[in-house]
């Protein structure tokens, strides 16, 4: 009979930068369970609905996650439109369209650079966060600021973008196509990459429904899911073709993901040739009464916001459920079986956003 | 050899609230286009070995005993980054239950660097501030 015993894992450990604790309970090296604790982030920003105006709010919900911010302010703008029938100009809904994209894959780069860095291949990390500053970049370019950039309004966004703007986001995204591809074939390709993650964390598409799992996670198993195809903003007017996988291992994740980046260079490139003339946001009137429930793609998977107004300045309620919630499930049943060595990659493997949980 | 401590400094983050803006862009510092490093700094994940505390994010019932710990756990000398405007006064999150306000209501702070998110040219010149202040601090323990 092997020896049990218990490890904590977090709140501060070095390979997230976020807070999450985890009891693992060993027998010897192998992790038979994985009791996750999380609330070391939690704000209580749902509640803050009831203090601040629908219209202020915008600005909370951005600052929901400083990785997804754009897509977390869209979402929120979304429904509430909705709720009011507000009519968007379709000129903000391809600008709103091409700042979520370029989140995308600032959040994927990202996620590429802390998984080297799991695996101590320092000079790849490096290598993927260079090319994520040309995204930030464009950011700061476009709107000013490089994570956090309050573009969206209920109505419409704030900021346009003029055909320079237009143009030198269209360029950058056809260099950085280029300059991803020796960083892609080495994730892919090299050796040290291979043996890390092949077959490690295996999930079939069975289990992966089973337990919820959201967005890459569910696509590497096989599913072909992406909230995307739904059609909100301008994605029905763009070619949206999910990224599947069919190994359900970590590798496949990450080529998932390797995937959505080059995918969605060409998704901003095609919104920029066909991008309307016009408004960029509409008066609102009133307040928003009534309730709806809004479905986003975030980088993580989908999101879920709910809003319920009742006719005044204040919302009653606002709920998100984000990718990361309904991942952690699944993270649980991937690390019953591994190895102690090998925790810090698979929970990195979920691109777990703990902010956005935790809220 | 004191003295030399400002040379190589060791940097411990610790996210105590924040919405990983912040996060991202202390780590943004380590790579090639700022790179921090290049001053001798190294981030650890060792509080036993850091001598600069760097924390995003205010503080909420679940992370202050964590920041106190963290902080005691630190030899002395030791200097106490605040980064970005939760962690300095709670932000835009002031208002809401689960914030006591910025790091300063558990731990004393030596250099308060704002923005949201704070930029990584910010967050730079804040941890450079932070290291005449960590010379001083051990000139004092010296009993100069």
């Amino acid at each position: 009979m092997a020896k049990r015993s218990v490890v904590p894992f977090g709140p501060q450990h070095p390979v997230l930068p976020e807070p999450i604790h985890l009891d693992l309970v060993l027998e010897d090296e192998t992790v038979v369970e994985a009791i996750p604790s999380i609330g070391f982030v939690h704000r209580g920003l749902e509640k803050l609905v009831e203090k601040k105006d629908f219209k202020q709010y915008v600005y909370i919900a951005e600052r929901i996650c400083g990785i997804c911010s754009c897509g977390h302010g869209m979402g929120y703008c979304e429904s509430i439109e909705h709720m009011m029938g507000i009519e968007v100009p379709r000129r903000a809904q391809y600008l709103r369209t091409i700042w979520q994209e370029m989140s995308r894959m600032h959040s994927h780069l990202l996620w590429l650079g802390l998984l080297a860095d799991a695996m101590g291949f320092e000079s790849l990390f490096m290598e993927a966060w260079r090319l994520r500053e040309k995204i930030l970049d464009m950011f700061d370019l476009t709107t000013g600021g490089r994570i956090i950039f309050s573009v969206n309004c209920v109505g419409g966004c704030l900021k346009d973008m003029d055909s320079a703007m237009l143009k030198a986001i269209s360029d950058t995204m056809e260099t950085l196509y280029e300059d991803m591809r020796p960083m892609a074939k080495t994730f892919l390709n090299d050796f040290t990459v291979q043996s890390r993650l092949k077959g490690l964390g295996v999930m079939d598409r069975q289990t992966a429904l089973m337990t919820g799992a959201v967005g890459p996670m569910l696509r590497a198993s096989g599913e072909p899911y992406d909230a995307r195809l739904l059609g909100y903003a301008a994605y029905n007017d763009l070619d949206v073709q999910p990224v599947t996988e069919t190994d359900g291992d970590s590798y496949a994740r990450c080529k998932v993901r390797i995937k959505e980046l080059f995918q969605t260079a060409n998704l901003i490139r095609e919104a920029i040739s066909k991008i309307p003339e016009g408004d960029i946001a509409v008066p609102v009137k009133g307040n928003p009464d009534g309730e709806y429930f809004m479905r986003i793609e975030q980088p993580r998977g989908e999101a879920i916001y709910y809003t319920k107004g009742n006719g005044t300045k204040n919302l009653d309620r606002f709920r998100l459920r984000t990718p990361t919630t309904s991942n952690i499930p699944p993270m649980v049943e991937m690390l019953k079986g591994c190895q102690l060595a090998d925790v810090p990659i698979l929970i990195l493997t979920i691109d777990p956003c703990i902010s956005c949980t935790e809220r | 050899m004191k003295k030399n401590v400002s040379k190589s400094p060791w940097l411990l983050h610790y996210d105590a609230s924040s919405c990983n803006g912040c996060d991202i862009e202390v780590l943004d510092c380590l790579t090639p286009r700022y790179d921090l490093e290049r001053f001798g700094i190294i981030n650890t994940g060792d509080p036993f070995q850091a001598d600069i505390l760097l924390i995003t994010g205010g503080v909420n019932s679940q992370t202050g005993p964590v920041v106190k710990q963290l902080y005691s756990q630190m030899p002395d000398p030791k200097v106490v980054v605040a980064v970005g405007i939760c962690a300095c006064t709670g932000g835009v999150f002031k208002e809401c239950y689960n914030i006591k306000g910025g790091i300063d209501t558990v731990i004393p702070v030596d250099v308060y660097v704002p923005g949201c998110a704070a930029r990584p040219e910010s967050i730079i010149d804040g941890v450079l501030k932070a290291l005449k202040i960590l010379d001083e601090k051990t000139e004092a323990m010296n009993g100069k």
